[in-house]
């Protein structure tokens, strides 16, 4: 679990080109929206494509994108939670 | 008619022109294929996380354009105008590479959205919250100009005091090095390195030290023909080609560049300068000759390795510039202070 919150930092820095910030600067439970990271509507769609590509899992609800974006820990649970079904 | 002058002017380019208060003595020639600009602090103009999903040419345009509102002390412009050949062509063969490697799916908007030709005058104008006018003229080497001349039909018919105008453009990876490929394999191709920057003036109708006089731009013209259309701009402006003390010309080395010396020889003993051995060319290179322009006529100086040919005057008045790009996209703009 460690691992895949490292890797999803690393990747949420690369593909959104967060050029300010360091893998050590994002905590498990920071916010990646609103007053957390800053991101916006176009990260989200950027992020959904990243999970389609990158662990091939597809978001049909856009309600759901709304909980499971809300970190990385939960992004990663999701992502682990789906993996074992 | 309200008459047009330039309250400021900014330039990024492979030369130290954003930075340097002096007027480049130190300017060297360049060499290469291709060459990049000399980059700003961005930091300085862009907030990071609006800069993160910027391609070069958009934080060039941004940066420049925000330093020539602040020297002209302006916050808010009428009206926006850009000019730029290549567009973001950065995001453009990102998002293209993307559509291939990644088999049509899995298509990221950012590199799309930013990919447009007129995402450098939307920028500016979402940093300033500016809902004014805001146009993109894409021209190929008639780009910039083709901008100018909208800047300046709403200040002669008073439809907007104060213009922001630029021309951008930036190299890009891949299109440039097979445009370069082809032209090495001609022998008489450009002789210059391509280039890229931004330069971005202050436009106004409120009077300053030095007046756009005129600007005319014609798409094709032969090497006497082109004469002719000279002799009829400078008669329309009531000026004869003893006025012109420099003469600010768009060499790059091509097979083309007799069309300089066909306007050359119209004026005695006139002092010529080149520039595109300092910066490059591209399609919006000539918007760095105005800025080249806009200095000389305000401190009274040229700067030794942008003359050609020809003595510096000790007063100089009156600049003409003129730019072509194989043989056609013609552009004279006129002067004064």
């Amino acid at each position: 679990m460690t691992e895949l919150r490292q890797e999803l930092k690393e990747k949420i820095i690369e593909q959104l080109n967060l050029e300010e910030f360091t893998v050590a600067d994002i905590a498990d439970d920071d916010a990646l929206f609103g007053d957390g990271l800053g991101l916006d509507s176009i990260d989200a769609l950027e992020l959904i494509v990243m999970l389609d590509k990158d662990y091939g899992i597809q978001l049909t609800d856009p309600k759901e994108g709304k909980e499971i974006f809300k970190s990385v820990a939960v992004l990663a649970d999701y992502i682990t939670d789906k993996r074992a079904k | 008619m309200k008459n047009v002058y330039l309250h400021s002017a900014v330039s990024i380019s492979a030369q130290n022109t954003f930075d340097s208060d002096g007027f480049l003595e130190d300017m060297k020639p360049i060499s290469g294929s291709t060459v990049p600009a000399q980059y700003p602090n961005y930091k300085d103009f862009i907030a990071p996380m609006a800069s993160r999903r910027m391609a070069t040419g958009v934080k060039m345009g941004v940066s420049a354009a925000s330093k020539a509102l602040y020297n002209a002390q302006l916050t808010q412009p009428d009206a926006i105008i850009t000019g730029t050949g290549m567009g973001c062509i950065e995001d453009t063969e990102k998002f293209l590479n993307s559509i291939i490697g990644n088999a049509e799916e899995f298509l990221t908007p950012t590199a799309f959205i930013q990919s447009t030709h007129n995402t450098v005058g939307a920028q500016i104008a979402l940093g300033l919250k500016c809902k004014a006018y805001n146009n993109t003229y894409v021209h190929a080497a008639l780009s910039f100009e083709s901008a100018l001349l909208d800047a300046q039909l709403l200040l002669q018919q008073e439809e907007a005091k104060h213009v922001l105008v630029g021309g951008v453009d930036e190299l890009g990876t891949e299109i440039i090095s097979h445009v370069r490929h082809m032209e090495d394999a001609n022998t008489n191709g450009i002789q210059v390195p391509f280039g890229e920057g931004a330069s971005f003036f202050v436009v106004s109708s409120e009077a300053k030290a030095i007046q756009l006089v005129d600007m005319d731009i014609c798409s094709t013209a032969s090497e006497n023909t082109i004469q002719q259309k000279l002799n009829g701009f400078l008669n329309n402006n009531e000026v004869q080609a003893s006025d012109i003390d420099v003469l600010i010309a768009g060499r790059n080395g091509d097979v083309f560049d007799p069309y300089y010396d066909s306007i050359s020889t119209l004026f005695k003993n006139p002092t010529e300068l080149h520039y595109k051995h300092l910066i490059g060319e591209f399609y919006t290179a000539s918007s760095f000759s105005l800025w080249t322009a806009f200095r000389i006529l305000n401190r009274q100086h040229i700067p030794k390795p942008l003359i050609y040919k020809g003595e510096t005057k000790s007063k100089i008045s009156t600049i003409l510039l003129y730019n072509q790009f194989k043989g056609r996209d013609h552009s004279f703009i006129l002067l004064k202070r």
